[in-house]
């Protein structure tokens, strides 16, 4: 179970960040999502992972530790608020300035054929 | 109440936020702002006497909900928290006020997005618990990102998609370091962490090494530290000058937050890992302190310039809390009240003056006079030689402390001669934007229509108010220079001294 979480938790953000890094937003918003979902998987295994266990005291011998619920709860929610808000920062940024690259222009298509043609002739 | 007081600083800005946010002002915008400087005005009033209290009594520890510490979370006022309470709630208030002549009409809900942003950053300030920590960060957040698209342009969107998706990173990484500190130590009361991390023994002290780490990466990020401060001159220079004079308190939550963790979590006592962070916080923060440098000497308009000298300041304070010495933590509060007062100063004269001129706004070329040159000259040679560091105001005063408190830390003949001509470089740059504005004029533009608009933008008796109050701040911080560094002396003892802070925080109170 510990391979299979660890390893979910890995693919997550190397995801998040390489879609992250794109340059046009929505691809960006996508890539905070998915890695603020990492993030939530990653801080309630911070409490230890641990099968048919209540996280209520008193009840069992062995309990799971309930503080990483209540945290992972906190950061759910927050994390939805900051990506409601972001997605219409992206929507707002997209009727600004025309486009919706992060950096709020296209990059110069010409400039970028001409480094291919340089290339090729070198 | 009386025990109570060390919650009203956060509990108020909330209740403010919210009734302003209520319709029960309808279009009625008087008294909308009536209303918000007097409850700001109570905010500042209350933290005040907390301070006072904190002062005659000692440290202040709230249990939220009477869940005594280590277990629930913890509200601890001592007289470091308290002073910067007391910081954000003055530079709210000014803020406010400023923003009452006019500023507020250009988007929805200024006033209770204040009110919110300060709550976020007192709660920053009070709180024991790291947990709780990232819960106001993300609250004074949320709040700074609808600050900053106030009645903002193109440029702005840009800038603020570039800062909340570089908050948002910095929040998961908060997230992760949290976690892995919450597994290595089984707590996230800050008191009760440092205690436990002396503790660590075999693999775990690497993981706390990593979760420590991580959290310097995001108070880095928070208080624009080299190499993430890149997002600063963009978003100060694009946010409207009042918003930005009020984000003047933002970067100092990220020093602050560096103070806490890096003295008490990772301090003297942390065995394996204490001073962890030193060496990085000491090089970044001379390495922050070049870089503000050459911008200061780049800028073109006074908004950029003063954006650049917060990331001198930054890189000042963290230089200062990489040091670790009771001195030069003292030497660090000062200077952090200090700048903060005096760039917000700034980025309020800069507004003013760029109203004033007409197109040139505050691009520092030959343009039009000003319309006030006294007034607004009398306040830029104030908020400029504090800022530089002249005698006899209180740049001056800190920056003699700072140079005393670091001269015996390790490398200082690179810190001294870095700072010494960084200081070179804020006095060319603010003398020759001083000269070039004040001096420099070019009044071959359209004179009739130039004239009316330009009286239209006489200084307002709101907005000269709140420049007074952040001006009169570097003198009145030089007159009382003995019981400001008595007072920050003793807040940075305090701070030092561990078996104490443990003792008082752990059994909640005395």
């Amino acid at each position: 179970m510990e391979l299979l979480y660890a390893s979910s938790v890995g693919v997550l953000v190397s995801c998040g960040v390489f879609l992250i890094l794109r340059s046009r937003t929505f691809p960006v918003v996508l890539g905070l999502t998915m890695f603020s979902y990492a993030v939530n998987l990653f801080l309630f295994s911070s409490g230890r992972l641990s099968l048919n266990q209540a996280a209520v005291l008193g009840t069992s011998t062995e309990y799971a530790d309930p503080l990483p619920q209540a945290l992972v709860l906190t950061a759910i929610v927050i994390g939805f608020a900051m990506t409601a808000f972001v997605v219409i920062l992206a929507i707002r940024g997209r009727t600004d300035l025309g486009n919706d690259h992060v950096d709020g222009q296209v990059p110069d298509k010409n400039n970028h054929n001409n480094d291919n043609n340089n290339k090729v002739k070198v | 109440m009386i025990q109570n007081l060390a919650f009203l600083p956060i509990l108020l800005p909330m209740l403010a936020g919210v009734i302003l946010l209520t319709s029960l002002f309808g279009k009625n915008i008087t008294s909308r702002r009536v209303t918000s400087v007097v409850l700001s005005t109570i905010t500042f009033l209350v933290s005040l006497v907390l301070l006072l209290k904190v002062q005659a009594d000692g440290t202040q520890v709230y249990a939220i909900g009477e869940w005594s510490a280590p277990f629930g979370i913890v509200l601890v006022a001592d007289p470091l928290s308290t002073l910067l309470v007391s910081l954000t709630a003055l530079l709210g208030l000014v803020c406010v006020l400023y923003a009452s002549a006019g500023d507020d009409e250009k988007g929805s809900f200024f006033h209770p997005l204040v009110h919110f942003l300060i709550l976020g950053v007192n709660g920053a300030f009070l709180t024991g618990d790291i947990f709780n920590l990232f819960v106001f960060f993300e609250v004074l957040l949320i709040a700074s990102y609808a600050l900053l698209m106030h009645g903002g342009d193109k440029r702005n969107t840009r800038a603020a998609l570039h800062y909340v998706i570089l908050n948002l990173v910095g929040s998961a990484i908060f997230l992760i370091a949290l976690g892995v500190l919450y597994g290595v130590l089984g707590t996230l009361n800050m008191a009760d962490m440092a205690q436990k991390v002396a503790l660590l023994q075999g693999d775990d002290v690497y993981l706390a090494k990593i979760g420590g780490l991580l959290l310097l990466v995001v108070f880095a990020l928070k208080g624009a530290l080299l190499p993430l401060h890149l997002w600063l001159p963009n978003t100060y220079a694009t946010a409207m000058p009042v918003v930005a004079a009020l984000f003047a308190i933002m970067t100092k939550v990220g020093v602050y937050s560096m103070m806490r963790v890096y003295t008490l979590i990772f301090g003297d006592e942390a065995g394996e890992l204490s001073h962890m962070a030193q060496t990085w916080m000491w090089w970044f923060a001379m390495a922050t302190i070049a870089m503000g440098g050459v911008g200061v000497l780049a800028s073109k308009d006074l908004r950029k310039l003063t954006a650049n000298l917060v990331i001198v300041s930054v890189g000042t304070l963290v230089a200062l809390v990489a040091v670790q010495t009771i001195e030069a933590t003292s030497a660090a509060i000062y200077y952090l009240v200090h700048s903060t007062l005096v760039t917000a100063a700034l980025f309020l004269l800069a507004d003013l003056i760029g109203r004033q001129r007409g197109d040139v706004a505050d691009r520092i070329t030959a343009g039009p006079a000003v319309a006030q040159p006294r007034l607004l000259g009398v306040c830029f040679l104030v908020a400029a030689i504090a800022v530089i560091g002249m005698p006899p105001l209180s740049g001056f005063i800190g920056k003699v402390w700072l140079l005393k408190a670091t001269l015996d830390a390790e490398y200082t003949f690179v810190f001294w001669p870095l700072y010494l001509l960084v200081s070179l470089a804020i006095l060319l740059s603010v003398a020759k934007a001083g000269s070039t504005v004040f001096w420099h004029h070019q009044d071959s533009l359209i004179e009739s229509n130039a004239t009316d608009s330009v009286e239209q933008s006489r200084v307002h008796p709101a907005q000269l108010a709140a420049l007074i109050i952040l001006i009169a701040g570097a003198p009145l911080m030089t007159i009382f220079a003995g019981p400001l560094s008595e007072y920050a002396i003793g807040a940075a003892s305090q701070l030092h001294d561990f078996n104490n802070n443990i003792k008082i925080i752990l059994s909640g109170g005395h």
